[in-house]
């Protein structure tokens, strides 16, 4: 027993060119970028306004930076995946098989867990207690660990780059390939690891989104007068805490399997590995619709807000959520249907599998009709809304046909499988999160975003998206299989070609993202938004500032129907000034920022990094830390700030001055408009 | 506060909970419609949907458990291993911190030092006595060669039972530390609410043990 | 358009078997169905985007159309019928196809017993003595009752023209039934990963008719190596053949053995150095 465990310096990646110099590329990057944060005197201001915060819209926004980064990472994984295909056709590529297996499990890891959940999960934060009404989530502080805890799992899947390897086993690790028999290396251990202490971060948000949602909203809003965008978030936490501690136990499992030698998915001593596969997909189903549910949420309230109307069918919309929300858990077994349960089971989750289309049709079928009638403005996240619709149903489609059993022994692992799914995640999750982040970027920043640059964004990834994964059906109905790093079948090559033409016009849609956003920081005063209600809306966080004060609202509203800022503003516009004098006004008390999240998450990298490499007293070490970073805040006498009355006075006298100036406006605009028509 | 249309009702305390809001604040319902819950409400809220998810980690374990008893490997099954005697007195040690627990309780309302330290305690001391014998009964098996490296049952059943070991662990460590915070800190609100959130751990924990002796010893001596 | 994807390479859209044809109508048959519903949904919310956009004057606007309980039942019904059509279809031919049923045929079945191995096929003939590593011959038009199980880690036996895919685990055994109705050459694969061999798993099934398939048994037991268990030890470590080859003989009950474990299943990799750079790309 050394004293780095198994850790040596053979574990950095000497004899590979392609991980040693990306890794050498990615710390001289991050070094860079600390460099110059450092220089420039940022550091102060970042640790005590972001890295220290318990305000949700600053923890939201640090999520979406965390998955958009991440986006470029498995990104890079996806080129290098189409890129290798492209190649090896009977020759080898560029990617052995122990690198491309790495890739293709990291993307995939990467993907769902640091890109899609983050994102998600960010967009919840900023807005949801703005739609509620309130000043924050019921746990600021444990909402400031649950993200440091996710940046620090996707810190240790990144240092499985360049310290040692990741799993490849791909994104869900099947025993026994990822025992430690067949997987004696510490990939699979650098990814349980990662995900077991993110999962923690994950768990805590939604048993916090969970209470905030029920627990914690305005005045007078009842259930049935919350905007659709809270229900289907609250719809995706009671998810993540049904499913959630289900992966925490199955990896549990396989670790107690892989460090102690115990017996649950072995295959010797009586180990069962089916039981992983119902377990990890007893998880892995909810999962997808955790994902799935806010951006349906970001799309009922996109689509509401630019067709002028409220959501069509909101009752209706309430109860296919919750439907979807309960049946999700009753489907998982169509991810092995091969696996031989006989007709029976196959057929009842099959047809389980189908009734949840159901549902989901009649989602879009509102939205149609939320549109119908209304006046349709094609602002950059009604186009990704639209393309969603159109993407998503082929999507479904495909999801349902995989859901006969039958067809599944035809299709299951082939590549129109892996179609299907990158299908529904990119053409629902990934346009959801990119329309919900262009819909309040101005909310979280002060300014719209460039609208030119984003229809290229958007029309880029539409086509780039047909263009990747259209072939992917037609190649897997010619047999191909997934997961593939060499083939000799002529028939599938000229598809996978094709396959790379698409990635690399999402590829321009990535590009073209990245400049909107820089040029739109650069040209930011062209776009002020200076009343908070850029885009006409219809919920509460549009009753704000842009961006919010720390306090959210002076004065909690009080909701007398749906739709609560869409009513205050109609009375609003008719009386031509604001409804209410201006309120008394009080000082506010708000959590204190602290940096408890953060130096929780250092200690988890560290602990993670120990357990992977088996340095059992840095383990030991590093839960003592936790346990004394947890006293520490325990101990705190002060948890609370007072942001004084006359701040408060003065944050929302600007905004009310602002929306005065703005309602007058529009008034004076009409009476001339009345005049000239005379 | 007050609007035209909002039905505000004032100075009810209707579930007895001792937060009758003042004149003129929107009356706290349960359902969430008048306003921001009251922060013991949030914080109990929260604990208890983190308990409900603790349910179902367990019942992970459970399921692995029911599913893997009959994989013996050629080793013993339930009946060659449990002693229901050692088993009869771990119950009744956590049974009885329970009820400890809830003395505490009674103690922090009405902020009594003293009582509440000493009722501490004494769960603690339960609680250490369980796993005590807990860990005795661990070690005896693996001594003889039954440890969880031997069998899927084996490896299930250490799982299980040791799954919720290291949860009264972490109680008794956090109990630990309350005793040290209570002198500390006295009986402000924040501590309270911190001790309320143990209780309902120490209690949640006392149910998955009833559900642990029924489903793995109990049963077990007469699985075949 | 089927005329195009019938070029499209050989695999379930070129059945050569019963099972494949069947599971090619159920896909075929569900596509429609979906695509009436899917198609108008699609060309639906295109033209209500189009024609309500903001600058049209001619659409009639109705700001409060929200609700309408004739919509909702439409909209709830058509998406539950489809289910109802389709999950018929599901519960019938899960039972048609199930691939532990046997097939109906006057003919006796072939018993198959496949091996997956690290990281290569073995094909044992049980009652016919021989076994092959890497190509599976069948007589044509004769049913095939397939036992599957793993050496290792999973594998999925999976030949597209001829029906379904079926899981290989160690410690268990799986039944498929399967049937090439006409002679040809058929490319089956593993269709899960199981290590850095895996690309290397696919296999071709040689569906001749009975004369020729009885002249291969007869030459497969005059040559070749004996399978015995010194022999399947050696198939146990990770590698990749680079030509199919056949045993001659097989020791009675290897299958079984396997199966139950009484064979030990495979160590992984040797040394604690996964990996086994392919050998023999073809």
């Amino acid at each position: 027993m050394t004293l780095f465990g198994k850790l040596t310096w053979q574990a950095i990646p000497w004899q590979e060119p392609l991980p040693l110099f990306s890794g050498l590329g990615v710390v001289i990057i991050l070094l860079a970028v600390v460099a110059w944060v450092v220089m420039k005197g940022y550091l102060p201001y970042l640790w005590r306004e972001w890295i220290t915060s318990v305000d949700h819209k600053r923890i939201g926004v640090m999520y979406c930076i965390l998955a958009g980064v991440m986006l470029l990472r498995g990104f890079i994984d996806a080129i290098m995946m189409r890129t290798q295909q492209v190649m090896a056709y009977h020759a080898p590529g560029f990617l052995p098989p122990s690198h491309f297996d790495q890739v293709f499990s990291a993307h995939g890891t990467i993907m769902i867990f640091f890109v899609a959940m983050p994102f998600v999960i960010g967009l919840m934060n900023v807005i949801v207690p703005l739609q509620l009404g309130v000043r924050d989530v019921a746990f600021p502080t444990w909402n400031s660990v649950s993200f440091w805890l996710t940046a620090a799992g996707a810190l240790l899947v990144n240092l499985s780059l360049v310290i040692g390897e990741f799993d490849r086993t791909g994104w869900l690790p099947y025993p026994p390939l990822s025992e430690l028999r067949y997987s004696p290396g510490v990939g699979v251990d650098y990814y349980c690891w990662a995900l077991q202490i993110s999962g923690i971060g994950t768990l805590v948000t939604g048993i916090n989104f969970v209470t905030t949602i029920l627990k914690l909203r305005a005045p007078g809003m009842h259930y049935t007068r919350m905007p659709m965008f809270c229900w289907t978030a609250l719809a995706s936490n009671l998810l993540i805490v049904a499913s959630f501690p289900v992966l925490t136990a199955t990896l549990a499992m396989l670790l107690l399997d892989r460090y102690v030698g115990f017996h649950f998915f072995t295959n010797t001593g009586g180990g069962n590995s089916m039981m992983f596969m119902n377990l990890i997909w007893a998880w892995g189903h909810p999962e997808v619709y955790i994902l799935v549910l806010p951006a349906f949420g970001i799309f009922s309230e996109v689509v509401s807000t630019f067709s002028g109307k409220p959501l069509f069918g909101y009752r209706s919309m309430i109860y296919a959520t919750m439907a979807i929300c309960i049946i999700s858990f009753m489907v998982w077994l169509h991810h092995f249907f091969t696996m031989g349960a006989g007709a029976d089971v196959n057929a009842i989750f099959g047809i389980a599998s189908m009734i949840i289309a159901v549902p989901t049709g009649v989602k879009i079928f509102n939205w149609l009709f939320t549109m119908y009638g209304g006046y349709v403005r094609y602002s950059v996240p009604m186009l990704w809304a639209i393309g969603f619709i159109v993407t998503f149903a082929i999507g479904g489609m495909t999801g349902v046909l995989l859901a006969v059993p039958p067809a599944d022994f035809q299709l299951h692992n082939s590549v129109f499988l892996v179609a299907h799914f990158h299908n529904v995640i990119i053409g629902a999750v990934v346009f959801g999160v990119f329309a919900g982040y262009t819909y309040w970027f101005p909310k979280a920043f002060g300014f719209t975003l460039d609208e030119r640059l984003g229809k290229w964004a958007f029309w880029l990834w539409l086509i780039g998206f047909w263009v990747a994964w259209g072939p992917g059906y037609v190649v897997g109905l010619e047999g191909m299989t997934r997961r593939l790093d060499h083939y000799d079948v002529a028939e599938w090559h000229p598809w996978l070609v094709v396959a790379e033409w698409g990635v690399l016009i999402i590829l321009l849609g990535i590009v073209a993202q990245i400049a909107q956003i820089v040029v739109s920081v650069r040209t930011r005063e062209r776009r002020r938004d200076v009343t908070g209600d850029p885009w006409d809306g219809r919920n509460l966080e549009w009753a704000t500032a842009s961006p919010p004060p720390i306090f959210n609202f002076a004065v909690l509203p009080d909701v007398t129907d749906e739709e609560p800022y869409w009513g205050m503003k109609a009375r609003a516009r008719e009386i031509g000034q604001l409804t209410r004098p201006e309120p008394e006004y009080h000082p506010l008390h708000m959590p204190r920022n602290t940096p408890t999240g953060f130096v929780t998450a250092c200690l988890a990298v560290v602990t993670g990094f120990a357990l992977i490499w088996h340095i059992w007293w840095l383990v030991l070490l590093g839960l003592a830390g936790s346990y004394a970073t947890f006293v520490v805040f325990a101990w705190r006498d002060h948890d609370e700030i007072l942001i004084p009355v006359e701040e408060v006075a003065r944050l929302d006298r600007a905004n009310r001055a602002a929306r005065s100036a703005a309602l007058q406006h529009r008034q004076l605009r009409r009476e001339s408009q009345r005049e000239s028509a005379e | 506060m007050s609007a035209p249309g909002t039905a505000l009702r004032t100075g009810r305390d209707p579930y007895h909970i001792g937060h009758a809001p003042a004149a003129g604040v929107p009356e706290y319902t349960g359902h969430g419609a008048g306003g921001p819950s009251p922060k013991r409400i949030v914080v109990g809220y929260g604990f208890w949907i983190f308990i409900l998810s603790d349910v179902i980690l367990f019942s992970c374990f459970f399921a692995t458990y029911t599913v893997l008893i009959q994989a013996r490997n050629g080793g013993p099954g339930p009946r060659e291993i449990f002693d229901l005697h050692t088993t009869a007195i771990e119950t009744a040690c956590l049974l009885l911190s329970s009820f400890a627990c809830g003395m505490t309780s009674l103690a922090v309302a009405r902020h009594n030092l003293l009582w509440t330290e000493i009722t501490l305690a004494l769960t603690g001391l339960l609680g250490l006595t369980f796993l005590g014998l807990e860990a005795h009964e661990f070690v005896g098996l693996v001594a003889r060669g039954d440890g969880p490296t031997r069998s899927a049952f084996l490896t299930s059943f250490f799982a299980l039972v040791g799954c919720h070991g290291v949860h009264v662990s972490g109680g008794i460590l956090w109990l630990g530390t309350m005793m040290a915070q209570f002198p500390a800190k006295g009986f402000k609100e924040s501590i309270r609410h911190r001790y309320l959130c143990f209780s309902l751990f120490w209690h949640a924990l006392d149910i998955i043990w009833i559900g642990i002796f029924t489903v793995v010893y109990l049963i077990g001596m007469i699985t075949p | 358009m089927l005329g195009q994807l019938a070029g499209c390479g050989r695999a379930q859209l070129q059945p050569a078997g019963p099972i494949s044809g069947d599971e090619l109508k159920i896909l075929l048959d569900s596509v429609v169905i979906m695509l009436a519903i899917v198609v108008p949904t699609i060309l639906t919310t295109l033209g209500v985007a189009w024609w309500y956009r903001s600058s049209n004057r001619r659409a009639r606007r109705q700001p409060d159309f929200v609700y309408s309980g004739r919509v909702e039942l439409v909209v709830w019904s058509i998406p539950a019928l489809v289910v109802v059509f389709l999950g018929g279809i599901a519960w019938i031919s899960s039972h048609d196809l199930d691939p532990a049923q046997p097939l109906r045929s006057k003919t006796a079945p072939l018993d198959v017993q496949v091996v997956s191995l690290d990281w290569k096929w073995l094909f044992i003939y049980p009652k016919l003595g021989i076994a092959s590593i890497n190509r599976l011959v069948v007589p044509a038009g004769v049913p095939l009752h397939l036992v599957l199980t793993s050496a290792s880690v999973w594998n999925v036996f999976w030949v597209p023209q001829l029906g379904s895919m079926l899981y290989c685990m160690n410690g268990m055994a799986g039944t498929l039934y399967l049937e090439a109705d006409r002679p040809g050459v058929y490319r089956g694969e593993s269709a899960m990963i199981s290590g850095d061999g895996f690309a290397d798993m696919h296999f071709d099934t040689d569906a001749v008719p009975q004369g020729q398939f009885d002249a291969w048994v007869a030459s497969t037991r005059g040559t070749g190596p004996a399978l015995n268990d010194a022999a399947y030890r050696d198939l146990l470590r990770q590698s990749v053949p680079p030509h199919p080859y056949t045993y001659s003989s097989v020791r009675p009950g290897l299958f079984a053995d396997i199966v139950m474990q009484k064979l030990p299943p495979g160590d992984g990799p040797t040394g604690g150095i996964p990996g086994v750079h392919p050998v023999g790309l073809k």
